[in-house]
């Protein structure tokens, strides 16, 4: 029955579904894991990179931009970072969008766009690409830690159908299940960004196929306020200081794996 | 020959404008309301070339009504001002530009603070703690210079506005009879009689 109405996004099966829609979800849950919690003075996020290997050339990624490689975790303005699960080229172009987004809304207004906007934003092109011919959706979940001075620090998550919400704590790609269930025991409403870091390469630890972590394998980045200009200030961890944190929290590689490398 | 003031004070924005509307040297109307107020806690007080103030006031208020209602929060005052400011700098390099000054007040409720903002139809901004249009700015700015107080609560604000008032109808042969006098702060905006 599916395969005479799954080639088109713009068609209802006649059980009232968008097959591609949900095969786009599909894509997503095998994507590599992105977590994000809310506390009360910030936002962290994380995401676990697929693409790995010896053979990798990742001296790029070493000092460049914002820290990070650039593969799951992005500074979509100076308030928002956004972290994304799904098919990376289809990330890319909404990244592209959404920066444009957030800097029209600074042309015009002369103010960061607010967190929720932002997102109103992709999601208002993601819904798009559900409804107009001969379009795929993008296979692009986000979410989004920002800040603004409606809503202090906020945490948003997007998918392809175009729908949003805000969460306290959420994740999305694989195992984004099990994260959750991790995280909704564990989640403190008093939690201030320190302990959230904590929460969160825990659950990222337990959740992640690999035994070890290590800045190969996560992305990481927080969303504090800049304690001399009260402005938000977000940090993309370089892939250093990733591995700081994890010793620093006991869950880095052991010593002898080091030599290996 | 408008007239208009504005003071900032402890948490409010106080804005007054003659009620005067006036061809060559006859009055048509003397309860003409001049200061449209753009959101619940945003004012804005208009004068300049008559036809282009109600048009563009108008077009302002519209907008600001729209984005309140498409997006999840309203435009702070800072936004609000900025975005008024480009569509006076967009108009002057128009074809058919508006003649329009304005002065901007508004009670920001995310950071709890009054923002007051002078405009003229060159597409100026300034951020001021007091300011005025027409000829009661060359009587009341010096005034405002010598008794301004920003930490002044509602009744020392409106007692200095009086000053201007006075001043101005003491000193300037054109001056404006009657002014429409409104605050925004907190609570959001209301007119007060004096």
């Amino acid at each position: 029955m599916a395969r005479r109405y799954d080639s088109r996004t713009t068609i209802f099966s006649p059980e009232g579904r968008l097959y591609q829609i949900e095969y786009a979800m599909e894509a997503i849950s095998h994507a590599g894991t992105v977590l994000g919690v809310l506390a009360k003075d910030g936002v962290v996020l994380a995401a676990e990179k697929k693409v790995t290997g010896k053979l990798l050339d990742l001296s790029g990624v070493k000092e460049g931009g914002y820290g990070g490689s650039g593969e799951k975790i992005f500074l979509l303005n100076s308030n928002v970072v956004a972290g994304v699960a799904g098919i990376t080229a289809d990330a890319n172009s909404l990244v592209n969008f959404a920066r444009q987004a957030a800097q029209r809304h600074l042309f015009l207004y002369n103010e960061d766009i607010p967190v929720e906007l932002l997102a109103q934003r992709l999601c208002d092109l993601k819904q798009g690409y559900t409804q107009y011919g001969g379009l795929r959706p993008f296979g692009v979940s986000l979410l989004y830690a920002g800040f603004d001075p409606h809503y202090q620090f906020q945490l948003y998550h997007s998918d392809p159908s175009g729908n949003y919400g805000g969460w306290k704590a959420t994740c999305i790609g694989a195992n984004s299940g099990t994260a959750q269930s991790l995280l909704k025991q564990e989640y403190r409403e008093d939690m201030g960004v320190e302990d959230a870091v904590g929460l969160v390469l825990r659950v990222m630890s337990k959740t992640m196929d690999s035994t070890t972590l290590g800045s190969e394998k996560l992305e990481f980045a927080t969303l504090t306020l800049d304690t001399a200009t009260k402005q938000p200030k977000a940090k993309i961890y370089k892939p250093a200081e990733v591995d700081a944190l994890l010793q620093k929290h006991g869950l880095a590689k052991k010593d002898e794996d080091a030599e290996m490398r | 020959m408008d007239v208009s003031f504005a003071i900032t004070g402890k948490g409010y924005v106080i804005i007054a404008a003659d009620t005067t509307a006036a061809r060559s040297i006859i009055k048509m109307k003397s309860d003409e309301d001049k200061i449209k107020v753009l959101s619940p806690h945003l004012l804005m007080a208009y004068s300049g070339e008559p036809g282009d103030t109600v048009q563009f006031a108008e077009f302002i208020e519209r907008n600001i009504r729209l984005y309140h209602i498409r997006n999840p929060h309203p435009l702070r005052p800072q936004s609000a001002a900025s975005w008024i400011r480009r569509s006076l700098a967009d108009s002057i390099r128009s074809r058919r530009p508006y003649a329009v000054n304005l002065l901007v007040g508004g009670y920001d409720p995310a950071e709890h603070a009054p923002h007051l903002y002078w405009m003229d139809y060159l597409g100026t901004m300034a951020e001021v703690p007091f300011a005025a249009h027409g000829y009661g700015a060359y009587f009341a700015l010096s005034l405002l210079d010598r008794y301004h107080d920003p930490e002044a609560n509602l009744e020392e604000g409106i007692a200095t506005l009086k000053k201007c008032i006075d001043e101005v109808a003491q000193r300037l042969v054109v001056a404006p009879g009657k002014y429409k006098v409104k605050v925004v702060d907190k609570d959001g905006v209301r007119e007060i009689e004096l």
